[in-house]
């Protein structure tokens, strides 16, 4: 049976077995053996405990070197794969960063030609109408033919810039890729980290089971519910949608300062 | 009109600015965080202000609460756009005299809306 191999399933077999002893022993009045008895009771259980706390030294060193950290030398110039995923993590800052940069500036360098397009356009189309209704001189119409060739090479000019624009605009958007690989990758390693962390934990947990450490969770917990600062911020929420506790929209955001009589 | 900007990230600042001048309010200023931000509102003639929540150093919402509690910027309207979405932050923010609160991401209707409605009490 696994169970038995196990050290914790050694020590529950020998306490059991001993401590039947240990009665028989008593009972007789041989108090020599029962003394002798208890001594090797705690024998097994220090040499469980050696053994588990090897293991989790193992566990630790093995670790260390997947996370490839020299715990010799911390601040080591071979980087480890967590400052790795930190400078990747910054990389996805910066990409978005000049992105969004790039985007708005040529926005901002759009808007006003669209404008004055619209200005121009609008302007000459009252005069348009003017001139319809035989409402212009003759010099009025030469000056109209003017500004109408001038906007006409003007519409040409700018929408080739526009065009243009827009085009950079989509381009700009190409981080989406290569940021979306990054953000992959770090996953994958806080999914690795995560798991040899677990593990160290377990290993952990059998060295409490038998040096009959026991920790108050509760007060844990407690402790760290206090760190945290309620005002700091936490965010954008992920499955908004799903919480009660979170608006998960304007509407909602709305309804609540409504009820509260905004 | 003369308007503050706070928040962290510049892109952001950015955004809420255009969003501003299309609504036809072109005097703006920007700063990063609240501390930055309290002392351009002590000195300068500010008429509103649009702040982020998370911020290092000085947050939006003790920021907020730095502004209600001055003498001279207590009446000052002020607008929360922020990520921060949890109903506790939201109750918070209007306990501590919030005129208007928008959750990010948002579009440029919601910005004007609340900004109306924020003009529209504070006249009316």
């Amino acid at each position: 049976m696994e169970h038995k191999d196990s050290p914790q399933g050694d020590l529950e077999s020998t306490l059991k077995q001993s401590a039947r002893q240990l009665v028989d022993s008593l009972e007789k009045g041989n108090f020599g053996e029962a003394v002798q008895l208890i001594h090797e009771l705690n024998k097994a259980r220090d040499r469980g405990l050696y053994q588990e706390v090897g293991k989790l030294t193992r566990e630790l060193h093995n670790a260390i070197v997947n996370f490839q950290i020299d715990p010799r030398v911390p601040h080591a110039t071979e980087v480890s794969q967590i400052t790795d995923a930190t400078e990747r993590l910054n990389y996805v800052v910066t990409m978005t960063e000049n992105a969004a940069n790039k985007t708005m500036d040529l926005v901002e360098q759009s808007a006003p030609l669209i404008n004055e397009l619209n200005d121009e356009a609008h302007s000459l189309s009252a005069d348009w109408g003017r001139f319809m209704r035989r409402e212009m001189s003759a010099d009025g119409f030469r000056e109209l033919a003017k500004r109408v060739e001038a906007f006409l090479a003007r519409s040409e000019r700018d929408s080739a810039k526009l065009s243009g624009h827009m085009n950079d605009i989509l381009l700009a958007q190409d981080f989406q890729d290569l940021t979306g690989q990054v953000i992959k990758r770090v996953t994958q390693l806080v999914t690795e980290v995560e798991s040899n962390l677990l593990k160290l934990v377990l290993m952990a947990s059998s060295v409490d089971q038998i040096a009959g450490i026991e920790h108050n969770h509760e007060l844990l917990r407690a402790e760290q519910e206090q760190q945290k600062m309620p005002s700091s911020g936490e965010g954008p929420q992920i499955h908004a949608d799903k919480r009660d506790d979170v608006a998960s929209n304007q509407d909602d955001v709305d309804d609540l300062l409504s009820s509260l009589g905004f | 009109m003369k308007i503050l900007i706070v928040d962290d990230f510049s892109t952001m600042r950015r955004i809420i600015k255009n969003l501003l001048r299309d609504l036809g309010f072109t005097n703006t200023a920007e700063a990063d965080d609240g501390t930055t931000a309290l002392p351009m509102l002590q000195s300068g003639s500010f008429d509103f202000l649009v702040t982020d929540w998370n911020m290092p150093g000085m947050t939006g919402i003790d920021l907020l609460r730095a502004v209600r509690a001055d003498e001279r910027l207590k009446t000052l309207p002020v607008l929360m756009v922020t990520a921060e979405a949890k109903r506790d932050q939201i109750i918070e923010a209007a306990q501590a005299g919030v005129n208007g609160y928008v959750v990010k991401p948002f579009t440029a209707q919601v910005l004007k809306e609340k900004i109306e409605k924020i003009f529209e009490r504070v006249n009316g």
